[in-house]
């Protein structure tokens, strides 16, 4: 009897499966990436490629557009320890072998830059992080690293990996803890 | 017709007659259980937050008291196997007597149920047909059929031997034997649904364990007739049935059979537990040497065990099995033994520490406690009035009339001073 | 396991409103509802079972449980009886590389489901584990309380109702008031529940929870969007028991649970085990699951992992 019941949750559910199989096959031409994007069924195409649906990134307060300051100053592409702004920022994140300008770009700085030297928006910066953690870029991609809040079945909203992990010093910060409970010797009546 | 409502308005009278004795054992009895209903109402209005269960003990004094009980109503089956089966009179006399505690034993397992639910309002949902009795799945609904059909079976025996010996009838073997012949299976059977109820739970270790049905009934063997000796002297001495000793002793020897095959598994498990050193060695490290600095329960077992052994010992040897004396320190021993092996001894340590790992030492609060001892003085109550209507009925102080239907009631003390009794020559 | 259709088409459901009738006088003796209580008092008191109620009738006590909780509560309470979507097995994955232990998921399910605040009842017990001895229950402390999480050679994992494919503790209930629906959550008909905790004997994970006094829930605190077999208030003396949030998750596009979406580390995973493209058959397609206490074979819908 409950195989029954099985077989009939099992019916339905691989007729679905072979309908989305079919489906996926006539579009098959479009680029991997696009997979992960179908699961955001937000993801809209972009030039570049699929974007996600991401809230604003976490600008420190007045910080952007970095042009508004940038576009005085000439830039200085020899690497070196910051003087005079910025210095609030310690570059805790592969320091030995990257700074500012690797990611940031030298002409546009509000714009980020890939090695590739494409410029893009800070809402693709996982393009960005996806470089080097291209493990975690798929899983995010799919949902399964980072968080992604919405409808499990429709509409989901992804973070940027940069509303988690701080750009430049990423390691996830400890959080204080919500209270225990209550011990069962001490619920009275 | 008239004959039986005859019967039954003598039955009456004679509850509500008796000696002072009676009057202030029945009063006593009736104002334990209007504390303890009192104990109940408190409950009721509170929710079971008053008592000392929580999440992770969910279970307690009620039902370890219930599980002890369940055993103690199949002990009956001690006696009517000697005197139904192998028709040794000694015991057949005194069979019904046996019966009677059977159905008293599962009242109060009954109630004690039922002061452990959380909705007593929902209870007919147990009811088949009107509500939804999960039968066969759940072995909670095995156990309510086979307790009321214990209960039920046990009530018609009694009655019926009751009814006859009032007729001055023998009872007709053709309804009589198949009955009794039953209750034998049914005892067992209450009591290994009961044991199976637990068993089969793989989410505790403590109870998933084969040899429980088995350790079960064998200490059932044990706590029922313990009850049962201590119970057969004090109506020996105050009324006038007559047991013979030697109806005593033999009872006296099959509890320390049953001991032995209890301490025996007892030990096997003990053995299988320790050596192997599993995870599921918790709870029974638990139960005997305490665990993490929580060893609330160490005392009572080791308690329960030295009682048990020393009573096994005391039954065992003929000299002290046949010394009243001896042989009722030993009653008293093996069931309060059994009461604390059968009871928190076996409920807490399923539960503790729970699945999680977690360490929570349950005990029982002021409330259960007197709840659970009107429930004790209201199962009490029930087999002294049964006692009331048997005990005449044995002695024939109380039968049927010349004319067939008005019943005659000599007995009007039932309980006496023994010396008074002494004075008055037996009955014939 | 009878089927549902076959238990529907029973016909002592018609006999049983009026032999209930019968019965009311016996036990209104014993002073259950008062003799000159509301109807509405009778009506849950003769209530049937969910699964047998027809749909005039669930409408009804769906009418009475809502006029009941909006003015118990002081606003609009909706309880709905969203049935299962069809082709829908809801999993769940629990990545225990991510999870710091900071018990957010344990005060947001709380708050969603209308968990009783005093005496506190919580559907997520969160352990706190040592590195080096690995998922060793023995060693699991749940009332850890450091500044900050997670804690130096510890790791941390939440238990909830892992939904499992062969519950014990739906085989034990002695009246079928809890029982496992199509979409794989196993839910309580609260107001079929006896009471009797058989079931929180029967289950290896902690997920059942009992009422053990009134819910101490206040008016502002509580959650008006409610399911029957999820999240609207329970009365005293019945077990509970997380439902993945089905008040959420049976809507088409439903939400995702409340734990899911307040962890903030994103280690909750939720989503539908027959759909392929599901983050929860990528979990367990693409990273190494476990279930917990496997050897029981209760078969958990409720996957943890390593994502690193």
């Amino acid at each position: 009897m409950k195989m029954e019941r099985v077989r009939r949750a099992i019916v339905p559910a691989a007729a679905a499966a072979i309908l989305c199989l079919a489906a996926s096959g006539a579009l098959a031409a479009h680029q991997q990436e696009e997979q992960g994007a179908k699961k955001g069924a937000a993801a809209a195409h972009t030039p570049h490629g699929p974007q996600f649906a991401v809230p604003k990134p976490p600008f420190s307060p007045g910080i952007f557009p970095c042009s508004d300051c940038h576009k005085e100053i000439r830039p200085n592409p020899t690497r070196r320890d910051l003087k005079d702004e910025h210095t609030n920022i310690v570059l805790n994140h592969a320091q030995g072998q990257r700074w500012c300008l690797d990611c940031h770009d030298t002409a546009n700085r509000d714009k980020l830059r890939l090695a590739s030297g494409e410029r893009i928006p800070h809402e693709e910066s996982y393009r960005l992080c996806g470089q080097c953690h291209g493990d975690k870029y798929r899983d995010w991609k799919a949902g399964v690293h980072g968080k992604r809040t919405g409808m499990w079945n429709g509409e989901k909203q992804y973070l940027l990996c940069v509303h988690c992990h701080n750009p430049h010093d990423p390691a996830y910060k400890p959080l204080q803890p919500m209270p225990p409970p209550v011990r069962p010797e001490n619920v009275r009546k | 017709m008239k004959k039986i409502w005859e019967f039954f308005k003598g039955t009456l009278v004679l509850v509500t007659k008796g000696s002072k004795a009676y009057y202030a054992w029945a009063v006593s009895l009736l104002v334990l259980m209007a504390i303890g209903a009192a104990a109940y109402v408190y409950q009721l209005q509170n929710g079971l937050i008053v008592t000392g269960m929580r999440d992770q003990a969910s279970w307690g004094f009620y039902i370890s008291n219930f599980t002890f009980l369940v055993g103690v109503a199949a002990a009956a089956v001690l006696l009517v196997i000697p005197a139904y089966v192998y028709k040794w009179k000694p015991i057949k006399e005194i069979a019904v007597l046996g019966e009677m505690l059977a159905v008293s034993a599962m009242v109060m397992c009954l109630l004690f149920v039922t002061v452990d639910i959380g909705r007593p309002d929902r209870f007919w949902h147990l009811i088949p047909k009107i509500g939804i009795l999960n039968f066969p799945q759940s072995l909670l609904a095995w156990d309510v059929v086979v307790l009321n059909t214990y209960l039920v079976l046990n009530l018609v025996i009694a009655v019926y031997i009751c009814y006859k010996n009032y007729n001055r009838e023998e009872p007709n073997p053709n309804f009589f034997n198949p009955m009794i012949l039953f209750s034998i299976p049914a005892a067992v059977s209450i009591h290994t649904v009961t044991a199976f109820l637990y068993n089969g739970l793989a989410a505790r270790p403590f109870w998933n364990a084969s040899i429980l049905a088995p350790r079960f009934l064998a200490s059932a063997f044990c706590s029922g007739p313990a009850f049962m000796i201590m119970l057969f002297q004090v109506i020996r001495k105050y009324t006038r049935v007559e047991i013979k000793d030697e109806a005593i002793f033999k009872v006296a020897e099959l509890i320390a059979y049953s001991m032995f095959i209890n301490l025996f598994l007892l030990g096997a498990e003990v053995f299988k537990e320790y050596y192997s050193h599993t995870i599921h060695l918790a709870p029974m490290e638990y139960l005997y040497q305490g665990l993490k600095g929580h060893s609330d329960l160490v005392p009572y077992i080791w308690t329960a065990m030295f009682f048990n052994v020393t009573a096994f010992i005391l039954f065992l040897v003929p000299q002290t099995r046949e010394n009243y004396v001896t042989l009722n320190i030993g009653c008293v021993l093996i069931f309060i033994g059994v009461y604390i092996e059968k009871g928190l001894g076996l409920v807490i340590p399923g539960l503790v520490p729970d699945v999680l790992g977690e360490i929570f030492e349950y005990s029982p609060t002021g409330t259960e406690i007197l709840v659970s001892l009107g429930i004790w003085a209201t199962g009490l109550f029930v087999y002294t009035l049964l006692l009331r209507v048997a005990v005449p009925i044995l002695t024939g102080e109380f039968y049927v009339g010349e004319d067939g239907v008005k019943p005659v009631i000599v007995d009007t003390e039932f309980i006496r001073k023994a010396d008074a009794l002494a004075a008055q020559s037996y009955r014939d | 396991m009878p089927n549902q259709e076959s238990r529907d088409s029973q016909a002592f459901r018609m006999s049983r409103r009026k032999m209930m009738k019968g019965v009311a006088a016996v036990l209104g003796a014993m002073a259950l509802p008062e003799k000159d209580a509301p109807a509405s008092v009778w009506d849950a008191f003769f209530q049937k079972n969910f699964r047998e109620l027809s749909k005039p009738e669930l409408e009804k006590v769906i009418a009475r449980l809502e006029k009941e909780y909006s003015g118990q509560y002081g606003k609009a309470v909706k309880v709905h009886a969203t049935p299962p979507i069809e082709g829908v097995l809801y999993g769940y994955g629990l990545d225990l590389s991510r999870c710091i232990g900071c018990r957010r998921c344990a005060y947001g399910c709380i708050q969603e489901n209308n968990q009783s605040r005093e005496p506190q009842i919580q559907w997520i017990q969160v352990l706190q584990l040592n590195k080096e001895r690995g998922v060793d229950l023995e060693e699991a402390e749940l009332y850890y309380n450091p500044a900050k999480v997670p804690e130096k050679g510890h790791f941390y994992m939440p238990v909830q109702c892992q939904q499992c494919e062969r519950p014990p503790c739906v085989k034990v209930c002695p009246v079928q008031a809890t029982w496992k629906e199509r979409d794989g959550i196993t839910v309580v008909d609260y107001n079929w529940c006896i009471g009797c905790r058989y079931c929180m004997a029967a289950c290896p994970y902690g997920a059942r929870h009992f009422n053990w006094k009134k819910a101490g829930l206040p008016a502002a605190e509580m959650n008006p969007e409610t399911h029957y077999l999820g999240n609207r208030p329970r009365p005293v003396g019945v077990v509970e028991k997380c439902t993945f949030c089905i008040q959420r998750v049976r809507n088409t596009p439903g939400r995702y649970t409340a734990c899911v979406e307040v962890c903030p580390v994103g280690a909750r995973k939720f989503g539908n085990l027959l759909d392929p493209e599901s983050e929860i058959r990528y979990v367990i397609e693409n990273k190494r699951v476990f279930i917990l206490k496997e050897d029981l074979n209760t078969r958990p819908k409720f996957y943890y992992f390593y994502a690193t």
